[in-house]
């Protein structure tokens, strides 16, 4: 921008008005470009958060919306009920509070393994050849062009009593029971790490391709074994990648509700689960409201703490 | 004296010999022997049965372009690639099959490659905590080496928070805390401007010689090779052409390659017309001329062979120069005055060009050649070299 200035060479005469006019032109543009995404939020995340926030303040009723009016008016009188009973019920019934925290550990768990599985499977790829790293990542990327309940349908009919790995099983001899896979907790945790394997890879990919070769070969030379340069070259330098990776994972896999009510049993107590319950069971509009927004501050913090890294990333690059 | 010694060995032009140094005496040991080394990827062979022996505390410069091969037998000696056949022995003992992080030898990188998640105090620490190093010594070590960089004062800052001359300071100080055997050097001043890099030299040198380490650099810039170095090893399509001091390289060149790549020369193709021991004379068709070179080659009558001249080595002149060895007549194409000398290019009548340099002496400019004039160039006998090959 800073390049087309009124006292430019070329910007002479009867140019200058144009230039001028064109550079105006530029910023209503960047302001347009910059608003979309501005518009969007507060049309799609904003309002509907004030909207369950209002809810969650409100009292059930046998009505259509069922839930009470925080404010009404009879003409003199105008009367704000706040209903924070939602809120204390969250912490006197030990239901909720579990779920919050197996819906963590769950999330932190399936967050680690993927961590584990992604780091050597992004290494790979980083570390391989060009052409080949096309391949490796548009086949980490291909199943996202299935529908997400496809591919955990696809799972129950893999884990089943009589679903294609007890088959294979049985066929083989190697067992002579058919195991109990689909809803358990395994088949939970499999779900998660499945579906946000690519979420990941992806970061950990970005950051691993950037690493510089003769940093490794500085390592090296200096008197690390293949170890050692891992923990202390490799890792450090991929740390905003293994951040931001975690946190992709960690984050929609807390507020979970696919997984586990398909492939969990019935008590894999989870807070995307107990939400549902909530919602289309009890019909408890205003309690559900009030688990989503807890859930939410829960979430806060991690996305704090990526906006963090990104920044420190930013810094140093 | 003279002539008895050269009627002994009537070969090329013979450099004089320091017989203090290592490489001339029959009893120092070389330090680094690289033994037929080759290595191929592929088809491609970057580096061609190469052998080479270094002595205890050379600075020797391997020089050569991109694509010499120069890069990839640093690589071998630090350990990166493995050689498909020869052997590589340090002090005696072979390191071909130790893998780069036992190797008593350290490297400084073109890039630097320090480690930007380290302070600098932790880049120059990194190789003695590897190796066990109590922590009191080590900080105390470190220390000492930021000190001798003149880094003292910045051991807590990251990498990218100094400039360019002290990351090339702070790489030098983390490949030499580990006092490893042989320093390998990659480009060291490749990344510095000009003005440093002269600074830097010396800095350079002065290190080396108070350490006493080995230092083999490797270096596409021949101005740094010939200020550094005790050899220099010029690289050509994977083979050394030419190993020699830089003096040697300079005036005694043994081929075109050599005497093309390190400083210009200006080169007659020509024939051997008259083949003495202690003299030749060579008919240049170009420059329609007759070259005296006062020293023998051994080669066979007829042959083709090269009159090399540097552009300094020859006088230039309104007047034809009486009693000159050799005279030739050519016109000012161009002039370059460069403040400490000037650069003139002078075109023969067959439209060949002549490089010559001049040192401006004296500050009146009424004497200076102009373009279009018509000059003599002369040099003496023993100012030219023939070249064979």
């Amino acid at each position: 921008m800073n390049t087309i200035s009124p006292s430019a060479p070329l910007a002479t005469g009867r140019w200058r008005p144009s230039l001028q006019w064109l550079q105006g032109r530029l910023q209503v543009g960047r302001g347009l470009v910059a608003s979309v995404p501005t518009l969007w939020l507060g049309l799609f995340f904003l309002i509907p958060f004030a909207v369950v926030l209002k809810i969650s303040l409100a009292e059930t009723a046998i009505a259509v919306p069922p839930y009470s009016a925080l404010f009404d008016w009879d003409g003199a009188v105008a009367n704000l009920s706040l209903n924070l009973g939602n809120y204390r019920f969250l912490f006197e019934d030990s239901l909720y509070l579990d779920a919050y925290l197996n819906s963590i550990k769950v999330a932190a768990i399936s967050t680690l393994i993927t961590l584990i599985v992604a780091y050597p499977m992004a290494f790979m790829i980083a570390r391989s050849s060009p052409g080949r790293r096309v391949v490796l990542l548009s086949l980490v990327i291909l199943p996202f062009w299935t529908s997400f309940l496809l591919r955990v349908y696809a799972w129950m009919g893999f884990l089943k009593k009589n679903g294609i790995i007890n088959d294979l099983l049985l066929s083989l001899g190697i067992i002579d029971q058919p195991l109990t896979m689909l809803q358990t907790d395994f088949a939970v945790y499999l779900g998660i790490i499945y579906t946000y394997l690519p979420f990941m890879i992806l970061p950990l990919y970005s950051t691993l391709e950037k690493l510089d070769d003769s940093l490794l070969e500085a390592a090296e030379d200096l008197g690390c074994r293949p170890l050692q340069r891992f923990w202390l070259v490799i890792v450090p330098l991929s740390l905003p990648g293994i951040v931001a990776g975690c946190l992709l994972v960690f984050i929609p896999a807390v507020g979970e509700f696919v997984i586990p009510a398909l492939l969990g049993s019935s008590d894999t107590l989870m807070i995307g689960r107990v939400l549902w319950d909530e919602f289309f069971l009890n019909r408890d509009w205003p309690m559900a409201s009030a688990v989503a927004i807890l859930m939410l501050f829960f979430l806060v913090v991690p996305i704090m703490l990526l906006r963090n890294a990104q920044g420190r990333k930013e810094e140093a690059a | 004296m003279q002539l008895s010694e050269q009627i002994q060995n009537p070969v090329p032009a013979q450099a004089p010999v320091d017989v203090k140094a290592p490489w001339h005496r029959s009893d120092t040991e070389p330090f680094v022997r690289i033994e037929n080394v080759s290595k191929h990827f592929g088809d491609f062979v970057a580096v061609d049965n190469i052998s080479l022996d270094i002595y205890q505390s050379e600075l020797f410069c391997l020089l050569g372009g991109s694509g010499s091969g120069k890069s990839t037998l640093l690589r071998m000696l630090a350990g990166f690639e493995t050689p498909t056949s020869g052997r590589i022995l340090i002090d005696g003992v072979d390191i071909s099959s130790i893998p780069a992080w036992k190797r008593p030898v350290n490297m400084m990188f073109q890039s630097y490659a320090l480690f930007p998640h380290l302070s600098v105090a932790d880049n120059v620490a990194f190789g003695l905590k590897r190796d066990g190093v109590p922590r009191g010594e080590v900080k105390q070590r470190v220390a000492e080496m930021l000190e001798m960089v003149q880094l003292g004062h910045l051991g807590r800052r990251k990498p990218h928070q100094l400039s360019g001359g002290q990351r090339q300071r702070a790489a030098l100080a983390r490949a030499l805390i580990k006092r490893p055997k042989l320093l390998l050097l990659d480009e060291p001043l490749g990344a510095l401007d000009k003005k440093l890099r002269e600074e830097t030299q010396f800095e350079l040198i002065n290190i080396q010689e108070n350490l006493g380490v080995t230092f083999m650099v490797v270096t596409h810039d021949q101005e740094e090779a010939m200020t550094l170095s005790t050899r220099i090893g010029v690289m050509n399509h994977g083979e050394i052409v030419q190993v020699g001091e830089p003096h040697d390289l300079y005036e005694y060149p043994q081929n075109r390659f050599v005497a093309e790549f390190v400083g210009s020369v200006n080169l007659f193709e020509g024939q051997v017309i008259e083949d003495e021991t202690d003299f030749v004379r060579i008919h240049s068709p170009e420059a329609e001329a007759v070259f005296f070179i006062n020293h023998g080659i051994s080669c066979a009558p007829g042959q083709k062979v090269w009159a090399a001249v540097r552009p300094e080595k020859i006088r230039i002149s309104r007047e034809q120069p009486q009693d000159a060895d050799n005279c030739i007549e050519g016109t000012i194409d161009e002039v370059a005055y460069m403040g400490s000398l000037s650069v003139f290019r002078v075109l023969l009548p067959c439209g060949k060009q002549i490089r010559v340099t001049k040192p401006n002496m004296a500050r009146r400019f009424d004497e200076r050649l102009n373009y279009r004039d018509r000059v003599f160039l002369s040099w003496t006998g023993d100012s030219c070299v023939v070249l064979t090959s």
